[in-house]
């Protein structure tokens, strides 16, 4: 039959056809307006009636197996493009990547973030007072009067006559806040902040640097309750196998006063350079808050008690990361910074 | 310095082993450092058997020894050598003080198997023309052959170096104050040194008059001896002052120091022929002047308290004597003072004069009368034994001392509620017997005395929980929490801010940086945009940090000088502090310092460097992640240190609240750009966040530009765009700036791509049109500009 010999051949021309202009030729050919499949139309007029419907059904037929016999070669030869142009588009995907700047915290911000959400778990607030404060704050209410060693000039910078200074420490902050809690209100806070003493700055010393002050005050509060707040501090950031010591100490706004020592990081409690041969470094530093301060700030020590603590950001930072010169917090060596802008083990 | 030997005199610590009893005082609450013993090991007692001239030499002597085991043969060269004589012999193996180890050698030509030793060779006397002069150590005949020399010879000492707090120092920071501390620990009682005396009837209150005219001594006693024979002092004071640190000068002034390392009281020896019959003691007066012992002429202010002679200063008080008035090695008569000054003064003092003594070291700390008169009868005791004194009876007296017996009433579950432990009536009396306070006891109610020489303990029942508890000892306390919070904690709304904004800036690619709040007098006064007068300290520590900064930008650049300086060439940093200015109004500042690339991947041609916009839109995401967006502005604006072309001021409400620009050439000649925003200035209120649908009808984007003159800033033209647009305009975008060959010299031109449309209706073309021709007739009109043609 002629349509069947149609199709036949143009399964033939279509095996040779590569590319997609050969395959609209090939089209042409068959399907054009004076193609070999179009053509068998003019046949139709020489038929009678019946004769004109079985052959022009039979036509169409022939046609629709043409147009997907080409279909299929063109999806063919088309997959086989673009095959071919992925594979030029293929990279090294070892090349270097785009550099996406890292944002690293200031360690000691890091440092203290990690006490503040903490102990903001516990119930504390954290709370801020001035840099540029009064001699009352800083040290009289605190039971450092004038003249008292403790607070040798030296160590202080003051900035008009004797009554404001930048302060030394950052329990100032406590009596600001048991003043605004009017011997009425129970206390949680911490205050963390800048200092300033007059110290040269070298490896140890700064004349700036960071403490972590912490403040309770509610009715039964006992030395026992701050050795086990201190307990879940060191573990919290030195691991849950750190054991921590506490030593009487003296204090002029505690009483009693105590050093808080943890086992030391490095060695393991086994006794090394750091720790000087102990097994412990000392951390922080607190007590039971003086009757005389509770006083001054008006709450009355008959019924109410309170500790407070104060940690040395620089300190915990030096003995957690390992560094061992003060004056890195304040170099600010981007090439040091980098290593803090990631999340830690915990 | 506290020398354990010595303490043995005042209490039984025999049993003791002295590493161990540390640790037990440590816990208890005094710091030991460091525990030092003087043995050295391989130091045994020899006898020289032979002792024959070293052939080769005219001072070597070559000796045989019997070291007890065996006979040694060793070299010295010590003139005092000779064969019989009994020798303290460092063996092979033995090292002396300055890491000196002995060793098997020979010396021109002949073995020699160890050293004879002086004592100032084994650390125990200081090696000067004295004791080099008396050659090697003779050893009593008696001694036996082949002991341990330390040992033998009582030579063995230990001692601790004490880290004390300022707070409590001077009660245990001399012999007899230690030696109660130790008793408390273990339990042990202290017994005082004799001070007994054998005075003659003369009174020195007729030979001497006193008159004290300051209140800043409140406590003045004196006693005198005669016949007094300078020399040397006993051996066991010469060790003990050697020990200790301090140097042996005669019997008399050794005494003097003596005492003083016993009672913790400092006394002073006048020559009392010198002195003549009368002491003063007054406020110096501006100007005036002594020459101290040491031989330095000191200038005295009012603040000084001088001892007098009537007339002219002999003694600096409480800080060092005259040289007026020194015992020398003629001195006969002594007068001895024993006194309390005010501690603050004293110090005072000694800081001017930079003058620290041993005694201004302890009357600035503060010092208690109880050992006054007990160490002055001391002085006298052991001048009488030891400098063939005669005691004159009677004390010359000034005594207007508060001598106020502190006392504190409590009940023992104060002390367990301060503590957080559980002990008994019966428990707390051991206690305060162990600590040596008297007390009494009422049904349940305690009345205790403090002593007075424990200046530190104040009258409150802290102060006694805290002794109790240091003996109880905290290594004993439970770890409990407090009660329950009732409420979870929360940052302070500043510190939130300054945390959130924080976060922003580092998730921006930005570092945090932490600089010091005081600066040099040029950093204070570079980038200053605001009319601010800055604290300076009256007293700094040195010029680079003497003024409380405003800003800090400055300390910003000198963090990116020192990153540039070492090769990082990318510095996008930030900081957020407290500034202070001369009204001590406090303000919180971000400060932002940017250069490099804020991006790159340079194989890859792909480079973001930082510019004046790159930092606006850090500034930008910033005030809109704070929900301010269309609330600020920045209005260009000149500042010092900043590039006059390149830097703007940043506007929120209509009001400045920090600035941006490109440092000036001239200050730098890199590409740094610095941007600081007031922190409470962003602590405003702000919208609560509203969903806005996404449009559901097509937007129709025309595109329009105009030619204008240079100095007319996009803003201007991007407002009157806005304005003229209407509610169917609903967004403009600046794309395209251009200025060069297709329009005017003094002209530019912008492109802006305006998008139209209606959240109720999809728009048509007549619609839009209409709008767009209004907003180019209206802007042309307004601004004077000329829409570009294509």
């Amino acid at each position: 039959m002629e349509m069947e010999e149609i199709l036949k051949n143009l399964k033939k021309d279509l095996e040779t056809v590569l590319t997609l202009q050969q395959l609209s030729e090939v089209k042409a050919h068959y399907l054009g307006k004076k193609g070999l499949i179009t053509s068998l139309y003019s046949k139709m007029r020489e038929l009678d009636d019946e004769s004109k419907k079985s052959f022009g059904g039979l036509i169409n037929k022939v046609k629709m197996e043409a147009s997907d016999l080409i279909d299929n070669k063109k999806e063919l030869i088309e997959t086989k493009i673009l095959n071919e142009k992925l594979k030029n588009e293929s990279i090294d995907i070892t090349l270097p990547a785009t550099e996406i700047k890292f944002g690293a915290p200031s360690i000691l911000e890091k440092m203290i973030e990690d006490v503040e959400e903490l102990l903001i778990s516990m119930g504390f607030d954290v709370i801020d007072g001035p840099e540029v404060e009064e001699d009352k704050y800083n040290f009289e209410m605190l039971n450092l009067p004038k003249g008292h060693p403790a607070r040798d000039a030296q160590d202080t910078f003051y900035i008009e006559g004797e009554e404001l200074l930048l302060r030394s420490q950052t329990s100032p902050v406590q009596v600001r806040c048991m003043l605004l809690g009017k011997g009425k209100k129970p206390i949680r806070m911490i205050c963390p902040g800048k200092t300033y003493r007059r110290d040269d700055d070298d490896a140890t010393h700064s004349h700036q640097f960071m403490q972590i002050e912490g403040l309770l005050v509610d009715k039964n509060v006992s030395l026992s309750d701050l050795k086990g707040t201190f307990d879940v501090i060191a573990k919290h950031l030195f691991g849950e196998d750190c054991e921590t010591r506490f030593r009487p100490s003296y204090y002029p706004f505690t009483e009693p006063s105590v050093e808080m020592d943890i086992s030391c990081h490095h060695c393991k409690g086994k006794g090394c350079n750091i720790c000087k041969n102990t097994g412990y470094i000392t951390v922080a530093g607190g007590g039971m808050v003086h009757p005389k301060v509770l006083e001054n700030c008006g709450y009355d020590p008959k019924k109410w008690s309170g500790f407070a603590f104060g940690f040395g950001a620089e300190r915990l930072a030096m003995i957690k990361y390992g560094i061992n010169d003060l004056r890195v917090f304040y170099t600010n060596d981007l090439r040091e910074s980098k290593v803090f802008d990631r999340k830690e083990a915990n | 310095m506290i020398d354990l030997e010595w303490v043995k005199d005042y209490i039984d610590i025999s049993d003791q082993d002295l590493k161990e009893l540390a640790v037990k005082i440590t816990k208890a609450g005094i710091n030991i450092e460091k525990v030092i013993t003087n043995h050295i090991d391989n130091l045994v007692i020899g006898e020289v058997l032979e002792c024959e001239m070293h052939p080769d030499s005219d001072h070597l002597h070559v000796c045989q020894v019997d070291v007890g085991n065996q006979n040694l043969q060793i070299v010295c060269g010590a003139f005092n050598v000779r064969k019989g004589l009994k020798v303290i012999v460092a063996l092979p193996g033995a090292v002396l003080p300055g890491n000196f180890e002995i060793k098997k050698s020979k010396i021109r030509g002949v073995e020699s198997n160890g050293m004879l030793c002086a004592l100032y060779e084994l650390g125990l006397e200081e090696k000067n023309d004295e004791t080099y002069s008396k050659g090697i150590y003779e050893v009593s005949s008696k001694a036996k052959v082949g002991m341990d020399a330390m040992k033998c010879l009582n030579l063995d000492d230990t001692l601790y170096e004490l880290d004390i707090h300022k707070h409590r120092n001077n009660d245990c920071y001399y012999h007899i104050g230690f030696a109660y501390e130790i008793g408390a620990i273990l339990n042990r009682p202290v017994v005082l040194p004799d001070d007994k005396t054998s005075p003659i009837k003369d009174n020195i209150n007729d030979h001497f008059s006193l008159k004290v005219e300051t209140d800043k001594c409140p406590y003045y006693l004196a006693k005198m001896v005669t016949g007094v024979k300078i020399g040397e002092s006993p051996e066991f004071i010469k060790r003990r002052l050697t020990a200790y640190g301090m140097r042996s000068i005669n019997n008399v002034v050794d005494i003097s120091n003596y005492v003083m390392l016993e009672y913790g009281q400092p006394l002073h020896f006048f020559d009392k022929d010198v002195l003549g019959d009368k002491i003063l003691v007054r406020d110096a007066a501006d100007g005036e002047e002594i020459v101290t012992l040491d031989g330095k002429i000191r200038i005295l202010s009012n603040d000084d308290i001088v001892i007098t002679d009537g007339k002219k200063p002999v003694c600096l008080a409480g800080v060092m004597g005259g040289e007026n008035t020194e015992v020398t090695a003629d001195t006969k008569s002594i007068l001895i003072e024993s006194a309390i000054f005010d501690g603050v003064s004293i110090r005072n003092t000694a800081n001017r004069l930079d003058l620290r003594s041993e005694a201004s070291i302890r009357y600035g700390k503060g010092l208690s009368y109880e050992y006054t008169l007990k160490a002055i009868e001391r002085a006298c005791h052991l001048l009488e034994k030891y400098a063939g004194a005669t005691v004159l009876s009677g004390t010359v007296m000034h005594d207007k001392i508060n001598k106020k017996v502190k006392k504190v009433d409590f009940k023992s579950f104060e002390i367990n509620k301060l503590l957080g432990i559980v002990i008994s009536d019966e428990d707390v009396k051991v206690e305060l017997n162990r600590l040596g306070f008297p007390f009494e006891y009422n049904n349940g109610e305690f009345e205790v005395i403090i002593p007075p020489r424990r200046l530190d303990i104040d009258p409150y029942v802290n102060d006694i929980a805290e002794e109790v508890g240091r003996l109880y000892g905290y290594h004993n306390l439970k770890s409990t929490l407090p009660n329950e919070a009732i409420k979870k904690g929360e940052y302070a709304s500043d510190i939130k801010y300054r945390k959130i904004i924080s976060k922003r800036l580092r998730s921006l690619g930005l570092n945090e940086v932490k600089s010091y709040t005081l600066v040099s007098p040029s950093m204070a006064d570079s980038f200053k945009y605001e009319d601010k007068k800055q604290i300076v300290l009256p007293k700094p520590m040195s010029i680079d940090k003497s003024v409380i900064r405003t800003s800090l930008i400055s300390s910003l650049f000198k963090v990116y000088e020192y990153n540039h300086d070492h090769k990082v060439s990318d510095v996008l940093i930030y900081e957020i502090s407290k500034t202070y200015d001369a009204n001590y109004n406090e303000e919180s500042k971000i400060a932002i310092l940017m250069s490099g690339n804020y991006m790159s991947n340079q194989w890859h041609a792909l480079n973001i460097p930082v510019d004046f916009y790159l930092v606006k839109g850090i500034v930008q995401n910033v005030l809109d992640y704070l929900g301010f967006n269309n609330r600020y502005t920045f209005e260009k604006a000149e500042i010092s240190d900043l590039h006059p072309g390149i830097c703007a001021k940043i506007m929120l409400d209509g009001k400045m609240i920090g600035i941006i620009g490109k440092v000036h050439p001239s200050f730098c000649k890199d590409d740094v750009f610095v941007a600081e925003l007031s922190l409470e200035a962003l602590m405003g209120k702000v919208k609560p966040i509203k969903f806005k649908e996404a449009l559901k009808y097509p937007e129709i984007i025309k595109d329009m530009a105009f030619t204008c003159e240079k100095n007319i800033t996009s803003d201007i033209v991007m407002n009157a765009i806005k304005k003229a647009g209407g509610r169917l305009l609903t967004n403009v975008r600046l794309f395209d700036v251009y200025e060069g060959d297709n329009v005017g010299v003094n002209e530019k031109s912008l492109a802006y791509s305006l998008t139209f449309s209606s959240p109720s209706k999809t728009l048509n073309e007549s619609e839009v049109m209409e709008v767009f021709n209004n907003i180019i007739y209206k802007v042309e009109k307004e601004l004077g500009v000329k829409l570009r043609n294509k």
